[in-house]
């Protein structure tokens, strides 16, 4: 009881700075700064009509390589984690109850469709709200769906991890082009600009997000299979 | 609309520490953190709010010449963006963490586990 006091009083304390900082919070007129060079140099410099693709993508495009490794990192971590001291009970293995007609047929319509919307996702990602790492997830929803419909289904390590190390060095190896082709690492430059709004347009900017959409789904596609593949305790 | 935005993600803030501080399931504070992450996102997003402006992508409601003067700040957009992604990385290590503790003690309660008490 005296513990859930103490709790509340943090929280009020917390509540307090959180109340000063909504008090003293004017929203700005105009944009900042650096916003409004993003906003009027996106178009002419990158070709690219999402300007916040242009800004994860190209202006902070060496972030985002960091953000994918840190990905990465959890998923190799999980992993590891996961398979120590994993048990091998092939025979052992306990009796799923059967899964649902409409879960079976639904899964074998909709993944196809899934994978179909996590490609258009990312490889729209320089003209619409979407990108790498929301077409990624979107695929991963699909390995999800194949795994709720059979929970023991097994997909193969070297393929993910195929897919995951190709993506990532075809992403670094496009980024190292840019300092030879164009003006720096990771410039998109090095294809041409195109017509703003068109698909093949924005120099590099679909190849990129293409590559990290591939990785960022095979990086949570290994994490749910990691977690799916622990035996059932 | 800004100050909802903001008041909404602090709420969840303390609603999600709230949940992290009195349950005693592993699981539950799981939940709860991941509460309090959406709270911080949605109270990032907030404050690249402009009023009266629209999202960040150059089409036929945004010219080009015009883009600086009609779109809200697509940083903190892209901040939050990359902060949904590590999110999901941190959800994915505690549930894995969860799973290993839960395997070496058979249980979720997070007072069983008093190795590091003193």
């Amino acid at each position: 009881m005296i513990k859930r006091f103490f709790v509340i009083l943090l929280l009020i304390g917390l509540g307090a700075v959180f109340l000063g900082l909504l008090a003293g919070y004017t929203p700005d007129a105009q944009l900042n700064l650096t916003a409004s060079y993003y906003a009027n140099h996106t178009a002419q410099d990158l070709g690219a009509a999402n300007i916040v693709t242009a800004i994860i993508v190209t202006f902070r495009g060496l972030d985002t390589l960091g953000e994918v490794t840190v990905l990465f990192l959890t998923a190799a971590i999980v992993g590891l984690v996961l398979s120590q001291g994993r048990r091998k009970r092939d025979d052992a293995r306990r009796e799923l109850p059967p899964t649902g007609e409409l879960l079976t047929t639904g899964t074998r319509l909709l993944v196809p469709l899934i994978l179909l919307l996590g490609v258009y996702v990312f490889a729209n990602g320089h003209l619409t709200p979407g990108g790498g790492f929301q077409g990624g997830a979107i695929l991963a929803s699909g390995v999800l769906l194949l795994l709720l419909t059979d929970p023991m289904r097994r997909f193969g390590h070297g393929l993910i991890a195929a897919i995951e190390s190709t993506a990532g060095l075809f992403f670094v190896g496009i980024g190292v082009l840019g300092v030879f082709l164009a003006g720096g690492f990771l410039d998109n430059r090095i294809l041409p600009i195109g017509e703003l709004g068109e698909l093949f347009s924005a120099g590099a900017i679909p190849v990129i997000y293409s590559f990290v959409g591939l990785k960022v789904g095979a990086e949570f596609s290994s994490m749910l299979v990691n977690l799916a593949e622990t035996e059932d305790l | 609309m800004a100050y909802m935005g903001i008041a909404t993600g602090f709420v969840l803030i303390l609603i999600g520490f709230y949940g992290a501080l009195t349950n005693r399931n592993i699981l539950r504070m799981i939940v709860a953190f991941t509460v309090a992450n959406t709270g911080v996102n949605l109270v990032m997003v907030a404050v690249g709010y402009l009023h009266g402006r629209t999202a960040p992508i150059l089409d036929e409601a945004v010219p080009v010449a015009e883009a600086a003067a009609r779109i809200i700040d697509p940083v903190p957009q892209a901040l939050v963006l990359t902060a949904i992604v590590i999110g999901v990385g941190v959800t994915a290590l505690m549930l894995a963490y969860a799973l290993k503790l839960y395997e070496s003690k058979r249980t979720l309660d997070i007072s069983k586990f008093t190795e590091l008490k003193w």
